[in-house]
C-alpha cells in the first residue's frame, strides 16, 4: 500500500553574528598573524594552555604567562573526512587532527595536509600518531586560526 | 538522597522519515503513547522536560513553545534542556529529578528530533566555538574517527581484528533492529557488506554510523506513592550518573575517557553495583559509531583497558550472552538525537518489565541506559531496574 504524500514547506533562515573575541584571544591572534604561537601557563597546575586562555578550565584561576610555543608538534589523533554536507567548514577531502605543540600540553585542532589524499592506503603509509608535523602559514594572514593553512609532515 | 522514582510508561514513535506528521503532531504521537502505557490522563501530568538539538537543526527557536500543545505543558511548568547528542538522557534526569525532589509526583519527559528537515551535519559543526574549533570539525564522524584511531593505537590493537569486531557489531545492531517496531534502518547485512562499505571519515565506513532520523520518545516518571495508587508495573530509576569533559576537544583524554568512566561510577554506585559485567542483564549504550561501542565497554567496566574486542570475539555483548548491548538495534538503526538518549532510557524500562516483546532478554531485571553528548564532551547513564 502506498503512503499518501504530504507537502513540505521549504524556508531558509541566514542570520549574521558578530562574535566577541575578548583580550586574551585578540591578543593570541596579533601573535597568531606574525606567524607566533602562544599559549597561557596556569599557576596552580603549571599546564601551558594553548591556544591562550584566560582563565584554567581545571583549576578555575586566572592563567598568569604568555608562553611562545612551536609550530611543530606531534600528531595525537587524525580522521581522513571523505564526504560531504551542507554547510561544511571545509570542502572534501581532508584530514582533520588533534596535534600536540612542542611547549604545550594540550592538543591544538587543525589540519593535516601537504598529503596526497587521492589514495586511502598512500595516506595510510604517510600520516600516523606520533608523526612530527609543522605548521605551513598562509602568505596572507588575518587572524584568525586557518592562518596556518595545516601541519605537514617533516621531512 | 531523594525520593524513590519509576517509570510508569513509555511512548515511541516509528521512526524514519516522517513528512507524514508535523513537528508537534510527531511529539503528540510519542505523548499519546506513554499516557496509555502509564494508563493515566494528560490532566494528571504535573510537569513537563523536554528537549532535542541544537534549533537550527529544525529551524524553530525555543521549539518547546511550538510543542507545548503536544506536550500537555499548558498550566503547568515546562522545561527545555539541550545537551547534544545526550540530550535525551538530560531529559531523563531533569525529568527524574523533578520526581525524586518531591516537588512532583507525574511527570512527562519527552525527546524528539526531526532530522530530515534541516541539515543535521551543518548545525552539529555550530556547536564547537567559532574561532578554533569549528572550521576544522567534519560533523560526527570527523570527531568519532579522530577518537577511534587514538584508541586503536593506544593499545596497539592490530587494525584487522577491531575492524572485523566493529564489522560484527554493525551486523548484530542491524540484525537486532528487525525485533524493534520503532527502528528507522531495517536492512539485512553481512561483515562483508560492512568491510566494502563507503568510507566517509578512516577509519569509519558508512555502515559504521548511524543514520539521521525523525521520532519522538516520551516516559512517565511517578513516585513511589502513585505508583502503587496506579498499579502499574514499573521500572525503577536505581542510579543516574552524568559527566562532562572541557570544551576543548584537545584538552582531555579521549580513550581513557573520564566524562564516560566518572558518568558510569558514579551510577553504579548509586545503584550499589560492583561488577557491571555480572550484575547488569542487558546495557541500551549510546552506540552512533561501532568503534565507539567498544570503547563504551572500557569506559563502562564491562572489560579491561584495550580489551573491548574480545567481547564481541566470545559473543559476550550478544542476545543469549553474558551481557546483551543495545537489543533494540541501537542508536546505529534509529537515530531521532534528542529522542535517542530518552530511547535508550524507554528500552531499558521496557526490558526490566518485560514489555520488550521481541527482542526481550528474559528475565532482564538491571539495565543500563546511556547517551553521549557534544564534542565526545558528555556521558550520562541511569540503572534502572525490576526492583527499587
Amino acid at each position: 500500500m502506498s503512503q499518501p504524500e504530504y507537502r513540505v514547506m521549504e524556508g531558509v533562515i541566514s542570520l549574521p553574528y558578530r562574535w566577541a573575541l575578548g583580550p586574551v584571544n585578540t591578543r593570541f591572534f596579533e601573535e597568531f598573524r606574525e606567524k607566533r604561537i602562544f599559549g597561557t601557563r596556569c599557576p596552580k597546575c603549571s599546564r601551558v594552555l594553548v591556544p591562550a586562555r584566560k582563565f584554567c578550565p581545571q583549576c578555575f584561576v586566572d592563567t598568569s604567562e604568555w608562553v611562545q610555543v612551536k609550530d611543530e608538534g606531534t600528531v595525537r589523533t587524525w580522521a581522513f573526512i571523505s564526504y560531504a554536507y551542507v554547510a561544511q567548514p571545509k570542502d572534501p577531502p581532508y584530514i582533520t587532527a588533534v596535534i600536540d605543540l612542542d611547549g604545550a600540553d594540550v592538543g591544538l585542532s587543525h589540519y593535516i595536509g601537504g598529503v596526497d589524499f587521492s589514495d586511502l592506503e598512500k595516506i595510510r603509509a604517510r600520516v600516523k600518531i606520533g608523526m612530527r608535523v609543522r605548521a605551513v602559514w598562509k602568505e596572507k594572514r588575518e587572524g584568525k586560526i586557518t592562518d596556518i593553512e595545516y601541519f605537514a609532515p617533516v621531512e | 538522597m531523594g525520593r524513590l522514582v519509576a517509570i510508569i510508561g513509555t511512548g515511541q514513535t516509528r521512526c524514519g522519515r516522517r513528512d507524514d506528521v508535523s513537528y508537534p503532531e510527531l511529539i503528540y504521537e510519542a505523548v499519546k503513547a506513554a499516557l496509555r502505557d502509564a494508563g493515566i490522563e494528560p490532566g494528571d501530568i504535573e510537569a513537563v522536560v523536554s528537549g532535542s538539538m541544537p534549533p537550527p537543526m529544525e529551524g524553530v527557536n525555543a521549539p518547546h513553545l511550538y510543542w507545548a500543545d503536544a506536550l500537555c505543558a499548558h498550566h503547568r511548568p515546562s522545561l527545555r534542556v539541550a545537551t547534544c547528542g545526550s540530550t535525551g538522557m538530560s531529559v531523563a534526569q531533569a525529568g527524574y529529578y523533578h520526581v525524586t525532589s518531591g516537588l512532583f509526583d507525574i511527570v512527562l519527559a519527552l525527546g524528539v528530533e526531526k532530522m530530515y528537515e534541516g541539515e543535521p551535519q551543518g548545525t552539529m559543526t555550530t556547536v564547537a566555538d567559532p574561532f578554533f574549533q569549528r572550521p576544522f570539525l567534519a560533523g560526527a564522524p570527523g570527531i568519532f574517527s579522530m577518537q577511534c584511531n587514538a584508541y586503536i593505537h593506544r593499545y596497539h590493537i592490530p587494525e584487522d581484528r577491531i575492524r572485523q569486531a566493529a564489522a560484527l557489531i554493525s551486523v548484530r545492531n542491524h540484525s537486532d533492529a528487525f525485533d524493534n517496531p520503532y527502528a528507522h534502518i531495517k536492512i539485512k547485512i553481512t561483515v562483508e557488506d560492512v568491510l566494502k562499505s563507503r568510507i566517509i571519515a578512516y577509519p569509519t565506513r558508512i555502515l559504521d554510523v548511524c543514520p539521521a532520523s525523525d521520532g519522538a520518545c516520551a516516559v512517565i516518571y511517578a513516585s513511589e506513592e502513585k505508583v502503587r495508587q496506579l498499579g502499574r508495573k514499573a521500572a525503577w530509576i536505581r542510579g543516574v550518573g552524568y559527566a562532562g569533559d572541557e570544551h576543548w576537544f584537545g584538552d582531555s583524554d579521549k580513550v581513557e575517557w573520564q566524562a564516560a568512566i566518572v558518568a558510569a561510577k558514579e551510577a553504579y554506585r548509586m545503584a550499589g553495583i560492583q561488577d557491571p559485567l555480572k550484575e547488569l542483564d542487558v546495557a541500551e549504550v549510546y552506540n552512533p559509531f561501532t568503534f565507539q561501542e567498544l570503547l563504551y565497554y572500557e569506559c563502562f567496566g564491562f572489560c579491561g583497558k584495550g580489551r573491548a574486542v574480545e567481547l564481541v570475539e566470545k559473543k559476550i555483548v550478544e542476545r543469549g550472552g553474558k551481557l546483551p548491548c543495545s537489543p533494540s538495534g541501537g542508536v546505529l538503526c534509529t537515530n531521532p538525537i534528542g529522542a535517542t538518549g530518552l530511547q535508550r532510557v524507554a528500552e531499558a524500562a521496557l526490558q526490566v518489565t518485560e514489555k520488550a516483546g521481541a527482542h526481550q532478554i528474559p528475565g532482564a531485571r538491571n539495565a543500563l541506559a546511556h547517551a553521549m553528548g557534544g564534542m565526545d564532551q558528555l556521558n550520562g547513564l541511569m540503572i534502572i531496574g525490576k526492583n527499587p
